[in-house]
């Protein structure tokens, strides 16, 4: 095992025991804070699909979450007033809202993918952002789900064999799909579908050349990478039983890009790392100043100027799949 | 009277165009010159009008206000550039977003410090309020007229400036060869931070003159700045021209849209849900426009370089 390996291994260890420390220790608190951790983690995992192994820099993430997010809180709203979504009866339950999060999400992926893909750099950055500001615009002013106001989740879907009422369940169940999609991440890294993805990111011509087409590589990428990002989005709401049009809005988009830059791009681990330390700088410097947006913007302008690799760069070296 | 909303509306959309064009101008020149994303360039807009409403308010003159916009905001510009732009020329775009996002989160937080969380108002200045009358019959507020004007005025100028005038050739040769013309003796590092200053004067003018249109606040400067990304790909990035045109189009669009989508569906289906489906669809339409424009020209209407 490598340094990376047994730091990533420690880290996510260190993120499974913290809930379980909080709450023998009274401070059931950190519980939540855990649990957003892994939801953001989870988001950005999604994420580095696209951005670390695909070098597609989409800073449009947001509306994948934002939709997962809103499928969550239709999904729990509809089973709660007995009303059909699209013509079915569905059940308030997780996995149903994840399907229709990941399925919605991975359509509006595999359109704005296929036009955004057409073009790459800094277009590709715009273009994204563009359109997660439409489906931000499309949200606040469709007044059927909360427009501006955004939507209650009142009571949370359920999931089988867990009370999703209660901290500690809702903890596991982000914490399992977390672990599930490091290992999805993790298979595509060493798959032949990887190597083609992360090779059209260091050579696009020379992976032509080979009779390898980069466009369908990066589309498929780029949907993958929202549907799990939608998933986190679920999570996200039912974390805070409320869907608001902000998980839309494109200072998400920036939060999770700087999530894997914090971390280490295109690491496994790199997401688990710099969630835990964003959500911990959140909640340190949001005890000490009101003004923590502040120094977090100056922190991070000092890990970009001074500390590139990330925090995962810093302590296991330079990544040895470059 | 129908013809009449239309002058007016088509008037609006003109007054929004070319303010995004101010933004979109000083987002593609500093892309073009030095290949930089720039996302901060919404809290320069947003220095621009904190400085002229503080400063008009201080004088009681819009106009003391408006010399103090140009000066906070490429001030700020300059400022910037040299302690923190300069060192991401070499980057990929990933550090510049990244970059410019946390100098967001400063500027952000740092103007809510200094002038707290209420908004800001700027009075219209008397020489330019009250209405003028259009032919048909409409009246159209001064103001709104005067931005249009100056907003044309500074298109021209930026034309004279880039294909006339030493520092123009320059910039130009900047586009298309930045080893070159640093080899032929021209002090680059000077010229980069005067187009950064350049194009950061220009937002904060675009924020004064709507500053007194809207409220003054924190945050307001983000929509525009993404407006204005929509421009600059529609138009073309690192192309004046490009972003000009982009400019009128997506501010004659979104104004048009949101006026008319909804009362033609309002003749196909029953008016209540016209209005709310027509309300959603016009917030959609610009950047339809944009996916269609690049489904046909991916690289924008006048793609520099190439």
């Amino acid at each position: 095992m490598n340094r990376e390996t047994i730091i990533s291994a420690i880290l996510l260890l260190a993120l499974f025991a913290l809930p379980f420390i909080a709450q023998s220790t009274g401070n059931p608190f950190y519980v939540t804070l855990a649990t957003r951790m892994a939801i953001l983690a989870l988001a950005s995992v999604g994420l580095n699909i696209a951005l670390g192994l695909g070098g597609l820099v989409s800073f449009g993430h947001a509306a994948f979450f934002g939709i997962g997010g809103y499928a969550a809180g239709i999904v729990a709203s509809h089973a709660m007033n007995d009303e059909p979504v699209l013509g079915m009866m569905l059940p308030g339950s997780m996995p149903v809202a994840w399907l229709l999060a990941a399925i919605a999400s991975g359509l509006v992926a595999l359109v704005t993918g296929a036009i955004s893909l057409r073009t790459s750099g800094v277009y590709f950055i715009m273009i994204t952002l563009a359109f997660a500001q439409m489906v931000y615009y499309f949200a606040i002013s469709w007044p059927a789900y909360g427009g501006e106001d955004g939507l209650s989740v009142a009571l949370r879907n359920s999931f089988p064999g867990a009370n999703t009422a209660r901290p500690l369940d809702l903890f596991l169940i982000s914490f399992g799909v977390l672990l599930a999609a490091l290992f999805v991440f993790w298979r595509i890294r060493v798959s032949r579908f990887g190597a083609a993805l992360q090779a059209s990111r260091q050579n696009e011509v020379r992976v032509a050349a080979v009779g390898i087409e980069p466009f369908p590589i990066r589309l498929v990428a780029f949907v993958i990478s929202a549907m799990i990002t939608a998933v986190a989005g679920a999570l996200f709401a039912e974390l805070n039983r409320f869907v608001s049009p902000s998980m839309l809005a494109w200072p998400m988009s920036g939060e999770l890009i700087v999530l894997i830059i914090l971390g280490g791009t295109a690491r496994l681990a790199g997401p688990v790392a710099g969630a835990m330390l964003f959500v911990m700088l959140e909640y340190w410097l949001g005890g000490l100043t009101e003004r923590w947006q502040f120094f977090l913007g100056l922190i991070l302008l000092g890990v970009v100027l001074f500390a590139r690799g990330g925090i995962l760069g810093l302590a296991a070296g330079k990544a040895r799949h470059d | 009277m129908q013809t009449a909303l239309i002058i007016e509306q088509l008037l609006n959309g003109l007054q929004f165009g070319v303010m995004l064009f101010l933004m979109a101008a000083g987002l593609t020149l500093i892309f073009g010159v030095m290949g930089l994303i720039n996302l901060a360039h919404g809290s320069l807009y947003m220095i621009g009008a904190f400085a002229c409403a503080s400063v008009a308010a201080w004088t009681g003159s819009f106009w003391l206000g408006l010399a103090a916009s140009l000066i906070a905001a490429a001030a700020a510009g300059a400022i910037v550039e040299v302690t923190v732009i300069r060192r991401l020329y070499e980057r990929d775009h990933l550090d510049q977003v990244l970059a410019t996002f946390a100098l967001i989160l400063i500027f952000s937080e740092g103007t809510r410090w200094l002038f707290g969380s209420f908004p800001l108002y700027l009075d219209i200045p008397p020489q330019l309020s009250g209405a003028v009358q259009l032919p048909g019959g409409a009246s159209y507020p001064l103001y709104r007229l005067a931005i249009i004007v100056v907003g044309l005025a500074v298109a021209g100028g930026l034309y004279l400036l880039i294909s006339r005038t030493r520092l123009g050739m320059r910039i130009r040769a900047g586009e298309s060869d930045r080893e070159m013309i640093g080899a032929l003796g021209v002090d680059i590092r000077t010229l980069y931070t005067v187009v950064f200053a350049l194009g950061a004067a220009l937002a904060g003018l675009a924020g004064a003159m709507v500053g007194a249109l809207q409220s003054v606040q924190v945050g307001m400067g983000e929509p525009v700045l993404i407006l204005a990304f929509v421009v600059i790909v529609i138009g073309g990035i690192g192309s004046i021209r490009g972003a000009f045109i982009g400019a009128l189009l997506v501010g004659v669009v979104d104004t048009m849209g949101r006026i008319l989508l909804p009362q033609v569906l309002a003749t196909i289906i029953e008016p209540a849900q016209a209005a709310s489906i027509g309300a959603a669809l016009a917030s959609m339409l610009i950047y339809i426009v944009m996916a269609l424009i690049l489904a046909v020209k991916p690289r924008g209407l006048f793609a520099a370089g190439n």
